[in-house]
C-alpha cells in the first residue's frame, strides 16, 4: 500500500523545491524587463550613465539567475524521480510542453545571458541589446510552456484515456496551449514577476536614497521600475479576477477552501477575515453576477442543485463513479486479449465514468476537502500585499515626477521592507493555486497517492534535507552576495576578486 | 506517416541531443583541470571564464535531454528517473552545484570561499560525466526494474515502475561495465575540455601544459571506450520479436551495427574524427581546432551509439529482472498524435542551432587572453 508518509514527504520535496524556484524565479522576470529597458535608453541616448544602470541591475540579476536554473532543473527531473506514476499516466500530454520549453526557451536564454554578461566588448551596441532582451523573451517563454503544464494539471482538456497504454493521451494540442486556466497563470504569474522585479529594485533605490547614496541611479530606477510594476500589478489584478472565475468554474472545492465557505448558495459573501464580510462579493467575483451560485464545503461534499438546475454530484456518487470505472478498467485488461465483448462492454462503461476516474483511489470523503486554512490565509495575504504593493508603488511614481521621493524617510524605509512582502506574497499565491487542488496531482483524474513513485520514505527524507541544506546555503550565498554587491554601489570599480581565499 | 518512423525520428533526435550533451561536457573536462593546468590566480581565472561562457549549454543541453526524453519516451522517464533514483539524484546535485559556483567564485560575500566553488566544478567535472556515463551504460548492461502497466487499477497500489531492489540506481555502479564506460566519458570529456581550452584561451602557458596531458588522457580514453565497446559488441543484446516479445540474443549489438550500415558509418566517422582531433593536435604543435573534429566526431560516435541500443528491434532499456518489461521504442513512446506534434516542434531545432552558432562565433572571434582577464570587468 502507499505509505501516506511516503506521499507526505514527496510533496513536501516538490513543495520546497518549488518553493524555492519562485524566489529566484520573479525576480528573473522582473529585473528583465527593467535592466532591457534601461539598456534601450542607453542605445537610444548613448549616456553612459544608463549602461552603469542596466550593467548594474545586471550584476544583481546574474547572481539571482544561477540558482534559478539550478533549483529549476531540481523541479523538472523530480517529475520523473518522485512522481513517476504521474509521469507515466499523464506524460503523453505533459512532457510536450517541458521539452518545448528546454527547445524553444532554454537554449535562447543560455544563449543570450552569456552574450549579455560577456558580450559589451564584443558584440555591437545593438545586439547586444537584442540579447538582453532575448534572455528575458526567453524566461518568460519558458514561463509560459511550464505554466500551460500546470494549468493542465489545474484543468486537463484536449486529451482522452486510452486503457490500452493505460494513460492518458493528447488528441487536441491548439486546446493544451490555449486552455484559459494556463493563459490566465501566465499572465498572473510572469507579471507578478514584473512586481516583484519593481519592488525589488524600488527597495534597493531607496535605501541609497537613505543613505543619500547614487541619488541619480536611485531615482531613474525607481522611475523605471514604478511603471513597469505597476503596469505589472493592475495586470496581476486582471488576470486575478479570471483566474477567480476559472477556479469557480473548474475547481470549486478550492474556492470554497480559499473563501472558508462552509455552506455555499446565491450572493455568497467575501470574508475579509473571520467575522468581517462583504454580502455578495464572492458571487461576483466568482460568476461576475450577485446572484450567481458558489457551492460551499459542504455542497461540494454533499451534492448540491443550483438556482439554474445546476446539479453536483456528491463525494459518495463521485467515488462510486470512480471505483466503476477503476472496475470497468481492471475488467477492460483481463478481458482485452480473450473476450473482445466483454472488453468493448468495459472500456463503454470506462468511457462514461472517466472524468471521475480518480476518485477511485480516494478512501474517505475528507481527503477531498484541501487544508482550509493554507489555502484561506495565505489567499487573504496575496490579495492584501498586492493592494499595499500597488499602493506603495503609485506613491513612489508620484513623489518621483514631483521630484520630492528624496525627502520622506519612512516611506524609503517602507520600500526596503516591502522586498520580502512582494515574495511573501508570490509565495501565498502558489500555495493557493497548489495546495488549493489537493488532493489532486491531476483534477478530478489523479490524487497525488496515486501519482507518487515506489520509493522508500527513508530515501525521500534524505533527498529532503539534501535539498533544504543545499537551496538554504544557496539561499544564503546568495543574499550576502547581493548585499555587499549593493553596498558597493553601481558607479563603482565592477573589476573585483574576492581576497583572502 | 507511419507510428514506426515517428517512434525511430524522436529516437534518433534523443540520441543527437545525446551526443550533443556529450560534446558539451568539455566544460565539465576543462574544469577538472582548473588547478592543473591554471596555476596561478590568473591561470585559473582564464580556465573557469573559458568554460564559464559555455556552461549554460551544457546545462541546457541536460535539461532538454530530459525533456524530450519525457515528451517522446514517458515511460523512461517514469521507470529509470523513479527507479534509479539516487543515481539521477546524484547526478542533479552534481550539475546544481555547478551551476551556482561560476556566478558565486569571485563574488565578495561568497561565504565558502573562492577555491570551495571551485571545487565543487572539479568535482562536478569528474562526477557529471562518470554518472552520465553509468547511466547509458545501463542501457546496454540492463537494470533491475519491474514495469506493470495494469497496476494503475489497483486502487491500494497503483505504482506501473518498480526498481527491483532497494539499492534504487547505486546498484548501476555495482557493475564493472557502467563503471569503465562512465571513466571512458570521464576521459572523453576531460579530452574535449583540452581541446576546447586550446582553441579558446590563447596563453603559451596554458597550451603547452594541456598538450603535454593530451596524450596520456587519450591513451586511457581508448583503454576504456575499445574495453566497453567490446564488451558490447561480443556480448549478448535484448531483441524484440514483431509482437514485443523480449529475447537475449548473442552478438545483438555486433548484428545491429553491420545490419545497419548507416550507422556503422556514422560511427566509424565519428570515431575516426575523434582520433583526428587528437592526434593532429599532438602532431602538430601549433594545431588549435582540433576541438571541432574531436567534437563533431563524439557527437557522431554517441548518437550511433544510442542507435544501436534503440534501433533494429533492440530493447534500449533492458530489465534484468524481467526481460518483457524491458523498455523499447515502440512500448515506451508517446502517442502517434504527440510525437507527431512533437515533430513539428522540433524542426525549430536547426533555428536554434543556427543562433547558437552566430553568437558563440561573435563571442569567440578573439580567444581569452592575460590581457582581458586583466583589463575586462565583464567575467567571473
Amino acid at each position: 500500500m502507499t505509505e501516506a508518509a511516503l506521499v507526505d514527504w514527496s510533496r513536501a520535496q516538490f513543495a520546497l523545491t518549488a518553493c524555492y524556484h519562485w524566489l529566484f524565479v520573479p525576480l528573473t522576470l522582473g529585473l528583465a524587463v527593467i535592466m532591457a529597458v534601461m539598456e534601450s535608453v542607453y542605445v537610444a541616448r548613448k549616456d553612459e550613465f544608463w549602461k552603469r544602470a542596466a550593467k548594474f541591475w545586471q550584476k544583481i540579476f546574474g547572481i539571482n539567475f544561477a540558482v534559478g536554473i539550478a533549483t529549476g532543473i531540481i523541479l523538472e527531473f523530480e517529475f520523473g524521480t518522485n512522481w513517476s506514476n504521474y509521469s507515466w499516466f499523464v506524460g503523453d500530454i505533459f512532457g510536450a510542453p517541458l521539452a518545448i520549453e528546454g527547445i524553444l526557451a532554454f537554449f535562447m536564454e543560455a544563449t543570450f545571458v552569456a552574450v549579455m554578461f560577456f558580450g559589451w566588448d564584443k558584440v555591437g551596441r545593438r545586439f547586444h541589446l537584442a540579447s538582453t532582451w532575448l534572455t528575458g523573451i526567453g524566461a518568460s517563454i519558458s514561463a509560459l510552456w511550464i505554466l500551460v503544464a500546470n494549468g493542465w494539471m489545474q484543468h486537463p482538456v484536449g486529451m482522452e484515456f486510452n486503457p490500452d497504454t493505460v494513460r492518458h493521451e493528447m488528441v487536441d494540442f491548439w486546446a493544451v496551449v490555449t486552455n484559459p486556466v494556463a493563459v490566465t497563470k501566465f499572465f498572473h504569474s510572469v507579471l507578478s514577476g514584473w512586481m516583484t522585479g519593481a519592488v525589488f529594485v524600488i527597495g534597493v533605490s531607496c535605501w541609497y536614497l537613505l543613505r543619500k547614496r547614487e541619488v541619480r541611479f536611485a531615482r531613474a530606477s525607481i522611475r523605471v521600475a514604478s511603471i513597469v510594476g505597476i503596469v505589472g500589478t493592475l495586470a496581476v489584478m486582471f488576470t486575478g479576477d479570471g483566474s477567480a472565475i476559472h477556479v469557480a468554474r473548474y475547481q470549486p472545492m478550492k474556492l470554497a477552501a480559499a473563501e472558508g465557505l462552509e455552506d455555499g448558495g446565491t450572493r455568497a459573501p467575501f470574508s475579509i477575515v473571520p467575522g468581517l464580510e462583504i454580502p455578495g462579493m464572492l458571487s461576483i467575483l466568482a460568476t461576475h453576477d450577485i446572484d450567481g451560485f458558489v457551492p460551499g464545503i459542504n455542497d461540494l461534499l454533499d451534492g448540491y442543485t443550483a438556482p439554474d438546475g445546476t446539479a453536483g454530484l456528491s463525494a459518495e456518487e463521485k467515488k462510486e463513479r470512480g471505483d466503476i470505472a477503476l472496475q470497468a478498467f481492471r475488467s477492460y485488461r483481463e478481458n482485452m486479449e480473450t473476450d473482445p465483448d466483454a472488453a468493448a462492454e468495459a472500456k463503454k462503461i470506462l468511457e462514461e465514468n472517466a472524468e471521475y476516474f480518480g476518485y477511485g483511489y480516494i478512501g474517505d470523503r475528507a481527503e477531498l476537502v484541501p487544508p482550509v486554512g493554507m489555502v484561506y490565509w495565505p489567499f487573504r495575504l496575496m490579495v492584501g500585499l498586492g493592494c499595499f504593493l500597488l499602493l506603495l508603488m503609485v506613491v513612489v511614481l508620484w513623489l518621483e515626477y514631483r521630484g520630492r521621493i528624496e525627502k520622506y524617510g519612512w516611506l524609503h524605509w517602507t520600500a526596503i521592507f516591502s522586498i520580502p512582502l512582494v515574495y511573501i506574497a508570490g509565495q501565498c499565491g502558489w500555495i493557493v493555486a497548489e495546495v488549493g487542488r489537493q488532493p489532486w496531482a491531476i483534477q478530478d483524474l489523479l490524487p497525488v497517492s496515486a501519482a507518487v513513485s515506489s520509493l522508500s520514505v527513508g530515501s525521500v527524507i534524505t533527498t529532503f534535507c539534501i535539498f533544504v541544506a543545499v537551496f538554504t546555503l544557496f539561499l544564503a550565498i546568495e543574499i550576502r552576495i547581493m548585499l555587499k554587491a549593493i553596498r558597493k554601489g553601481p558607479m563603482a570599480d565592477e573589476v573585483q576578486t574576492e581576497s583572502g581565499n | 506517416m507511419e507510428y514506426t518512423f515517428l517512434q525511430q525520428y524522436w529516437w534518433f533526435i534523443v540520441s543527437l541531443l545525446g551526443g550533443l550533451l556529450v560534446f558539451l561536457m568539455f566544460v565539465q573536462g576543462a574544469n577538472t583541470m582548473i588547478f592543473s593546468v591554471g596555476r596561478t590566480e590568473l591561470g585559473r581565472t582564464m580556465v573557469v571564464n573559458s568554460t564559464g561562457r559555455k556552461w549554460e549549454f551544457t546545462f541546457t543541453a541536460l535539461v532538454t535531454f530530459g525533456g524530450a526524453f519525457f515528451a517522446s519516451f514517458p515511460l523512461f522517464y517514469s521507470t529509470s528517473f523513479g527507479g534509479a533514483y539516487w543515481l539521477w539524484v546524484l547526478i542533479l546535485v552534481s550539475f546544481v552545484f555547478q551551476a551556482v559556483s561560476y556566478e558565486f567564485q569571485t563574488r565578495p560575500g561568497n561565504i565558502l570561499g573562492r577555491n570551495t566553488f571551485r571545487i565543487f566544478l572539479v568535482a562536478n567535472g569528474y562526477l557529471g560525466p562518470f554518472l552520465v556515463g553509468a547511466a547509458v551504460a545501463s542501457f546496454f548492461t540492463g537494470s533491475d526494474f519491474i514495469v506493470d502497466k495494469g497496476a494503475i487499477g489497483d486502487g491500494i497500489s497503483p505504482v506501473i515502475s518498480r526498481w527491483g531492489n532497494p539499492w534504487h540506481g547505486l546498484d548501476a555502479l555495482a557493475n564493472v561495465w557502467n563503471i569503465i564506460l562512465g571513466l571512458a566519458v570521464v576521459f572523453l570529456s576531460k579530452i574535449l575540455g583540452s581541446l576546447y581550452m586550446l582553441n579558446n584561451i590563447d596563453d603559451g602557458e596554458i597550451s603547452s601544459r594541456i598538450r603535454k596531458g593530451l596524450l596520456p588522457l587519450a591513451v586511457a580514453f581508448l583503454v576504456f571506450f575499445l574495453a566497453f565497446l567490446g564488451h558490447v559488441l561480443t556480448g549478448q543484446g535484448y531483441a524484440v520479436a514483431s509482437d514485443g516479445t523480449v529475447s537475449v540474443e548473442p552478438f545483438k549489438y555486433w548484428h545491429n551495427l553491420v545490419e545497419m550500415p548507416a550507422v556503422l558509418a556514422i560511427f566509424l566517422v565519428g570515431v575516426l574524427a575523434v582520433l583526428y582531433g587528437i592526434i593532429k593536435t599532438i602532431a602538430c604543435g601549433r594545431y588549435r581546432r582540433g576541438i571541432w573534429w574531436t567534437g563533431a566526431g563524439a557527437v557522431l560516435a554517441v548518437l550511433s551509439i544510442f542507435l544501436i541500443a534503440g534501433y533494429n528491434g533492440t530493447a534500449y532499456y533492458p530489465s534484468t529482472s524481467d526481460l518483457q518489461s524491458s523498455l523499447t521504442i515502440s512500448n515506451s513512446c508517446s502517442s502517434f498524435f504527440t510525437l507527431k506534434t512533437m515533430m513539428y516542434v522540433s524542426f525549430i531545432i536547426p533555428f536554434v542551432l543556427a543562433y547558437i552558432a552566430y553568437a558563440w562565433w561573435s563571442m569567440d572571434r578573439k580567444p581569452v587572453t592575460r590581457e582581458e582577464m586583466s583589463v575586462t570587468e565583464d567575467k567571473y
